[in-house]
């Protein structure tokens, strides 16, 4: 029961991080960010030495872990702001389906970029070995990382909101993300709220390329895209724009899962994620604003 | 009223477009047979099968304004029930046990079970745009990618009926481009038919002024049901055509990749136009088997020039965030017609009610 729990809790942290940084982006640009999932993937190749063979190269991972997690989460943000510079900047005033498919676009070079340089198959490597030891807890044994996750999880979060809330930027923030053009008027500067936006995403995509790459002990071109099309579905069920939302619906998805797992019967269980997708359309067709829905994405006449 | 005269000349007026469009696929046709080679052959037949997706992602997307993630389900729907109605039973105990004996028994060949395909998906379309078309915006978006992960979750677990994830092989492979060709432009006259129809019009309406149109007594999910369904019908056909020129089905054949080279290809080309939607997948089509024959290598002077492997996807990429940074309705925002002088209409109105590019998605 308890193993449930935590299960539901470190999935629920992974999505709710994804969701997290593509709600970031959305209430600032209205861009719906399909190259989130890329960005993942790539922090973690910055690890490794490019090179096509099975074994990875460790290059930067041999650092210490704390320069190592700086760093990736550098790379992360990094990446992500550089993708605004050169690409998002040009996209302002497109149209929604514009904008995600140039994103799309770019996660597609992002993705064959890492494949041109590593090969497509998966490599193992070992990201901070010492987290895979169990260790026991009220009666549950599970490893050291799913408590670690859950736990930095809930400090990044905290962090967050403590930054959005009490900071300048923060507040600036989330007045461009109510009223762009309003917030703009009062002298928010474009650029630099957005360009933060983006960091602060692509920072989150870092963590999430931590968590994955020690939970799984492989860094895969294709890591991402699992992670990024359920936050993707946390964020619209959350409320877009909204980014508390889009965390309890980061967490209600993980829990979902990992409790249909528990629960439906052993011949339905293959078809759980069909489970999981059709009680997002329920969601969807009772709350289609979403559970928080954020002012200002509401249409005015 | 006076109805129906006026929706005559709307068909005159409009008509140029959807016969210029299959006049390039006639002519591209006419080049593959003409050039006679089997690779070219095949080239040009993806080429078409994926002019019939598009144009029935348009269909819905186009005219509506919502953007589907979920058509390729449909796809997925049409391509299965082809291998279900064609494939030779003695295959079919193989791959299908669980189906029912006399679809066991059955063999049609390609034309019927491709038609009686797309009927399939179409009736899937219906039952699940009875619940989504409730919805519009990014939810609708997000409910139409649910299905598409329900369909697909469905279809690689279900042993008996789908054989899984395994490849479903026997279906039997079509080779000439002619069906192919009759497909493409029988989707183009269909997208042709229903945007110029009372419910066409009444979606785009909808689409460009929500509100304004349902204050006109617009059944907004109403005409958005009628495209979905004929978009599904469309996607179900083109999934059967795709099954007989490939031979073999997967359940992740019809997923996230297609989806968005589908989609790609309608917003590049001009996700408002019927246009847009053909032309956009014969230039990226052409484009990307330019590069992938860049990739194989030139041969210049004494040495050959070759782009290293991945390069072409990430050119193809590139390419595309160019196009729409500059052009961000996409190529085509307006539709092939004649000039005015060679009398397809009354002069100003010869510029088609659909030229209006798409609004929110």
């Amino acid at each position: 029961m308890l193993q449930v729990l935590f299960d539901a809790l470190s999935l629920g942290s992974l999505y709710a991080l994804g969701a997290l940084g593509i709600a970031l982006i959305f209430g600032v640009m209205r861009l719906v960010n399909f190259a989130h999932g890329d960005v993942i993937a790539f922090s973690v190749f910055a690890l490794l030495w490019p090179s096509t063979d099975a074994v990875a190269i460790v290059f930067a991972g041999q650092m210490p872990w704390f320069l190592l997690i700086p760093f990736i989460l550098a790379v992360g943000a990094g990446l992500s702001v550089l993708s605004e510079i050169v690409v998002f900047r040009r996209f302002r005033h497109a149209s929604p389906a514009t904008m995600m498919i140039a994103s799309f676009a770019l996660g597609f070079v992002i993705r064959y970029f890492l494949l041109m340089l590593f090969s497509s198959r998966p490599k193992s490597i070992s990201l901070l070995p010492a987290l895979s030891q169990p260790v026991e807890i009220l009666g549950a044994r599970m490893p050291l990382l799913q408590l670690i996750t859950i736990l930095a999880t809930i400090v990044m979060l905290f962090a967050l909101s403590v930054f959005v809330r009490k900071t300048r930027f923060g507040l600036e923030m989330r007045a461009a993300a109510e009223n762009f053009t309003m917030a703009r008027m009062l002298g928010v500067r474009a650029n630099r709220v957005i360009m933060g936006a983006f960091a602060l995403s692509g920072a989150l995509a870092g963590a999430i390329s931590i968590i994955l790459g020690a939970q799984t002990g492989t860094a895969d071109i294709q890591m991402g895209g699992a992670v990024m099309l359920m936050a993707f579905i946390a964020t619209v069920i959350g409320g877009l724009g909204s980014l508390e939302g889009a965390v309890l619906a980061g967490f209600l998805l993980g829990a979902a899962s990992v409790v249909m797992q528990t629960v439906l019967p052993p011949e339905a269980r293959p078809f759980r994620d069909a489970f999981v997708y059709g009680a997002v359309i329920l969601v969807l067709l009772f709350r289609p604003q979403g559970l928080i829905s954020a002012r200002g994405t509401k249409e005015r006449v | 009223m006076t109805n129906l005269p006026k929706v005559k000349s709307v068909a005159l007026r409009t008509i140029s477009t959807p016969l210029i469009l299959s006049a390039v696929l006639v002519v591209l046709a006419l080049i593959t047979v003409a050039y006679g080679s089997r690779p070219f052959n095949q080239t040009m037949i993806d080429i078409f099968v994926r002019v019939i997706l598009v144009t029935g992602l348009y269909i819905f997307v186009g005219n509506s304004g919502v953007l589907s993630f979920g058509h390729i389900g449909f796809t997925c729907l049409g391509a299965y029930a082809a291998a279900w109605l064609t494939m030779p039973p003695m295959m079919k105990e193989l791959s299908f046990p669980g189906l029912p004996a006399w679809l066991k028994a059955l063999q049609l060949p390609y034309g019927p079970g491709a038609v009686l395909a797309g009927i399939f998906a179409g009736v899937f379309a219906l039952i699940f745009g009875r619940i989504l078309m409730r919805l519009s915006g990014i939810a609708a978006s997000i409910a139409t990618f649910a299905m598409l992960a329900m369909i697909n979750t469905i279809y690689a677990n279900w042993e008996s009926v789908t054989s899984a994830t395994n490849s479903v092989v026997g279906i039997p492979i079509v080779r000439t481009i002619w069906p192919y060709l009759i497909g493409a432009i029988a989707a183009v006259f269909i997208a042709w038919a229903h945007a110029i129809s009372r419910h066409g019009l009444a979606l785009r309406a909808a689409r460009d002024e929500p509100t304004a149109a349902l204050a006109s007594g617009i059944d907004i999910p109403k005409v958005r049901l009628v495209a979905f369904t004929l978009s599904g019908a469309v996607m179900g056909l083109g999934g059967a055509l795709m099954a007989h020129s490939i031979g073999v089905v997967t359940p992740d054949t019809f997923y996230l990749g297609l989806t968005f080279i589908t989609l790609s290809m309608l917003v590049v080309g001009g996700i408002g136009t019927l246009t847009g939607a053909v032309m956009g997948v014969v230039l990226l089509s052409l484009l990307i088997q330019g590069l992938r024959w860049l990739e194989r290598g030139v041969p210049v002077g004494e040495s050959t020039f070759a782009l290293p492997g991945g390069l072409q996807e990430i050119l193809l990429g590139v390419v595309m965030i160019v196009i729409l940074a500059r052009r961000p309705s996409g190529l085509f925002a307006r539709e092939f017609a004649l000039p005015a002088w060679l009398g397809a209409g009354r002069g100003k109105s010869s510029a088609a009610p659909r030229n209006v590019p798409a609004g929110d998605a």
